[in-house]
């Protein structure tokens, strides 16, 4: 099998996280223990090795931010609502398998938009279409098209705050070119 | 005084949040008991737990006080994170590709349309196929 030789540079993520988690296993964070952490990851990474994870280089930790709020707040009132449907529907709930195609092709962010939609109950990724980066999700308690399209913008505006925090350069721009032309409709309207 | 005061309100936090914790695991045994199906039941299953846990966490984060301790709870949530939606998602669509789910609890299904479209298109090739034999 022939190895694509990965630079250090896209491999330094995977050795920092795995410093980290070994730091915190030890519950020890001193430079000795650091050090030793760093030697085991770089041969971990390197003996076990798997498909390099293309990031796209920016991190906006001011987006980052009101995303995490908003993820916790959608947690907190999802994870109720998923109790309080169990409760009173139970039975009789009702469900749909709703296709949304996002605007990213990029893997990560898919699989990132994935994620979050996943984390968060009423709604899991059945299947992905990788071509299209169409999503197939199941969601709970959908009655009529309406609350599909409430689902659609909700994923959409989902991948637009990750597309904001870690997105590639041009899905941001193709973000903004949709943000203006919105304004712009909403400005003649 | 202070310090017994504060104490007992710590506790009362590590309290609620530990019985918020344990109602998302009820949430989650009531769900799998009167869930219709295997996609619904998985919902239950696998979600209130994010949260559940998180809730536990943090009343271990309030009640041992040690920043030792914070990085160690903060990469069991993210580890769960990571591989809950996985695990959700595989058994999600395992569980459709081999239909074990119930089809009529469904309102919308966009994903059965594009299967049956897929399957059709398929079909359509092999008759153009059999129908002109090829010259040789």
């Amino acid at each position: 099998m022939i190895r694509q030789r990965i630079p250090l540079i896209t491999e330094l993520p995977l050795v920092i996280w795995l410093v980290i988690v070994w730091g915190a296993l030890w519950q020890d964070f001193s430079p000795g223990n650091l050090l030793f952490g760093a030697i085991i990851a770089y041969v971990v990474a390197n003996v076990f090795y798997l498909p390099p994870v293309e990031l796209s280089g920016r991190f906006n930790v001011l987006w980052a931010v009101p995303f995490t709020v908003r993820f916790l707040f959608k947690l907190v009132t999802a994870s109720a609502e998923v109790f309080w449907l169990g409760l009173s529907k139970g039975p009789r709930l009702r469900n749909a398998v709703v296709a949304v195609q996002l605007r990213s092709s990029s893997d990560f962010l898919v699989t990132a938009t994935g994620h979050a939609l996943s984390l968060i109950p009423g709604s899991l990724v059945l299947e992905v279409d990788r071509s299209t980066s169409t999503l197939y999700l199941h969601c709970l308690n959908i009655n009529s098209d309406d609350d599909a399209d409430t689902i659609r913008r909700d994923v959409r505006a989902t991948e637009a705050w990750l597309i904001r925090i870690l997105g590639t350069k041009e899905d941001l721009a193709l973000l903004r070119a949709e943000d203006r032309f919105a304004r712009e409709r909403e400005a003649r309207s | 005084m202070i310090v017994e005061n504060s104490q007992s309100v710590l506790d009362v936090v590590v309290a609620v949040l530990l019985i918020s914790g344990a109602l998302m695991s009820l949430a989650a045994g009531v769900g799998l008991v009167r869930f219709p199906d295997l996609l619904s039941r998985m919902h239950a299953a696998t979600k209130p737990q994010v949260l559940g846990l998180l809730l536990f966490l943090l009343a271990l984060a309030v009640e041992f006080r040690s920043w030792a301790l914070i990085p160690v709870l903060l990469v069991c949530w993210i580890f769960q994170l990571l591989t809950s939606p996985v695990s959700a998602h595989m058994v999600g669509r395992a569980g459709y590709r081999t239909r074990h789910m119930r089809r009529d609890l469904l309102t919308i299904d966009e994903l059965d349309d594009v299967v049956e479209k897929a399957a059709r298109q398929r079909k359509d090739d092999r008759r153009k196929k059999g129908a002109q034999p090829d010259p040789g």
